[in-house]
């Protein structure tokens, strides 16, 4: 396999806490890795990290060979890693087309080209027809659509997603399921899911990685994860057996 | 060009506009002395309010001491003209160069060190303050007595040396203001311009799609405060006289941007119509109080409140987001 994202030793600090411990993992191009964990396991700050809002107080991050961390959002979305976030941003009083468009003018300076790609990634998101909205006017399944939409048109090589199921219907969890599903596989893109949701990650990652209080404490294929016995104590219980 | 600048604008749009450049282009012949000044008064408040329009309303960044770039600009050149007798059009590039420096200063500052709110308008007024008392002692150009420029002799029109009839200046005003709304136009059409507007409504989202929100917060304030060092250096050529008491004054930057918020901050017409109906409905109440013997000092600054009030009230996006809606002037996406 060949290495898109390697992850070696990284640790972050606020003030006493060590949010992030010497996490370390890598993630093998054109594959769905999830990182999961109970709340406050340092999911989200990890993720933080390798999308450039926080530095690491140690370890290092490397995405295709060169050393990522440290850099800022705007220069890590550059290098080609596109994210969204876990309470949604998106341009509210513009519409859903210009909010993709963008993402996608990063890559196509012409607004005529890039407004093509936006039309083809909404397309694909299946919110094509509600693009001239502004997206204030979404639902909340529609916004974690327009995330995903957002960032994608930026022609990511690897694609963050910060709890994109969170507060979906079973039905809207299926639906992104197969959506992520057919861009992992029509376009070989790279998915690093953090995500509570774990019929989600059961159906997407190919790999899990489990963080506890900050700590790598397992990491493997989603069937073997969820059956090791120090998972289903620290975090899992009965609810991996859904 | 221009089919690509109208692109998207219906037609009934197109004919209001079209109509409208027609009427301010014949004004002159038809409008007396009063009327003209009026207009130039509302031509000027569109021209500033737009170029404040570029900071606040496209990039969302609240500049509440614009009067520093009209001043900085109104000065260089009349200084220019009245010490070394330098055309007032290339007084102009030093004018605009000296004001767009101390933007990218202001704004270096600024955006370097995250002062982002309220605190980035604070910084904004502290330097037009430092602006005004600064100029206060600034001997050169007459300091707190006024800097004073040769009034103009009306037999002739010189418009090399901006000296000559309230119609010239109309005139010129009326191109500045046309070109002001042609260049945010095209701006805002391409991508610097959805770039501001995506620092504008989120600006963490915005740097998670690649957009370098420092760089191009810098290229706002750079052309906003080029654009009003513009409007200065007419106001120093047209007036006559500066007074930094006046021309730096906070009340200054104040007026400037009631225009494009009742008109609608962010939209390309909302600085023009705001200027209309807030210069238009005072002179006009001006005209009914001085009628009716009512006339006190502080009147005009009274009903700018009131207009305020009811447009946040009534019309929070603004007048002209409003009317454009009612009336089908512009397209889905404008």
């Amino acid at each position: 396999m060949t290495v898109l994202l390697a992850v070696e030793g990284v640790s972050k600090r606020f003030r006493g806490l060590l949010a992030v411990d010497g996490v370390s993992f890598q993630i093998a191009r054109g594959s769905i890795f999830a990182v999961i964990g109970p709340n406050g396991a340092g999911k989200t700050t990890l993720f933080n990290i390798i999308a450039g809002a926080f530095a690491p107080n140690g370890g290092s991050i490397a995405f295709g060979g060169e050393r990522i961390d440290g850099l800022t959002p705007d220069e890590i979305c550059r290098r080609g890693i596109g994210r969204t976030f876990q309470v949604v941003r998106p341009f509210p009083a513009l519409s859903v087309e210009d909010n993709v468009l963008i993402g996608a003018m990063l890559r196509r300076h012409d607004p005529a080209s890039a407004r093509r790609h936006a039309h083809e990634v909404l397309a694909r998101l299946e919110l094509f027809g509600k693009r001239h909205q502004p997206a204030s006017t979404l639902t909340l399944p529609d916004r974690k659509r327009l995330e995903v939409a957002r960032a994608l048109a930026t022609d990511p090589k690897l694609l963050l997603l910060d709890e994109v199921m969170a507060g979906l219907r079973p039905a809207e969890t299926d639906r992104m399921v197969s959506i992520l599903r057919e861009l992992n596989r029509d376009f070989g893109l790279t998915i690093l899911l953090i995500e509570h949701v774990m019929r989600a990650v059961m159906a997407l990652a190919a790999r899990v990685l489990v963080l506890h209080h900050g700590a790598a404490i397992s990491e493997g294929a989603p069937d073997a994860v969820v059956r090791d016995p120090a998972v289903v104590q620290s975090y899992l219980g009965a609810e991996a057996v859904d | 060009m221009i089919a690509r600048m109208l692109d998207g604008v219906p037609g009934r749009g197109l004919a209001v506009l079209a109509g409208l450049l027609a009427v301010l282009l014949a004004a002159p012949w038809v409008a007396n002395d009063y009327v003209l000044t009026v207009l130039i008064i509302v031509l000027y408040s569109a021209y500033t309010g737009q170029a404040w329009n570029v900071m606040m309303g496209f990039a969302g960044q609240l500049s509440l001491g614009h009067a520093i770039y009209v001043g900085l600009g109104g000065y260089a050149a009349a200084a220019l003209y009245v010490h070394f007798g330098v055309a007032p059009w290339l007084g102009l590039v030093a004018a605009v160069a000296i004001a767009a420096a101390c933007g990218a200063v202001i704004g270096f500052l600024a955006f370097r060190f995250g002062v982002g709110g309220v605190y980035f308008a604070i910084l904004t007024i502290a330097f037009a303050e430092f602006a005004r008392i600064g100029f206060d002692h600034f001997r050169w150009v007459g300091a707190s007595s006024g800097f004073f420029l040769p009034v103009a002799n009306y037999t002739r029109n010189d418009l090399w040396n901006l000296r000559g009839d309230p119609t010239m200046f109309y005139y010129v005003m009326l191109a500045l203001t046309v070109a002001a709304f042609a260049i945010c136009h095209v701006l805002l059409k391409s991508r610097i311009g959805y770039y501001w507007q995506a620092i504008r409504e989120d600006e963490v989202a915005a740097r998670s799609l690649g957009i370098d929100t420092f760089r191009y917060k810098m290229y706002a304030i750079v052309l906003s405060a080029g654009m009003t060092a513009v409007a200065g250096v007419f106001f120093a050529f047209y007036y006559n006289n500066l007074f930094p008491e006046q021309v730096f004054h906070i009340s200054r930057s104040i007026e400037m941007i009631l225009g494009p918020i009742i008109g609608g901050i962010g939209t390309l017409f909302g600085p023009l119509v705001g200027a209309l109906l807030l210069t238009g409905l005072s002179e006009a109440m001006q005209e009914l109080l001085t009628a009716l013997r009512l006339d006190v000092p502080g009147a005009k600054q009274v009903f700018y409140g009131l207009c305020l009030l009811v447009v946040v009230m009534a019309l929070p996006g603004g007048v002209w987001p409003w009317v454009a809606g009612k009336l089908g002037l512009t397209g889905p996406r404008s």
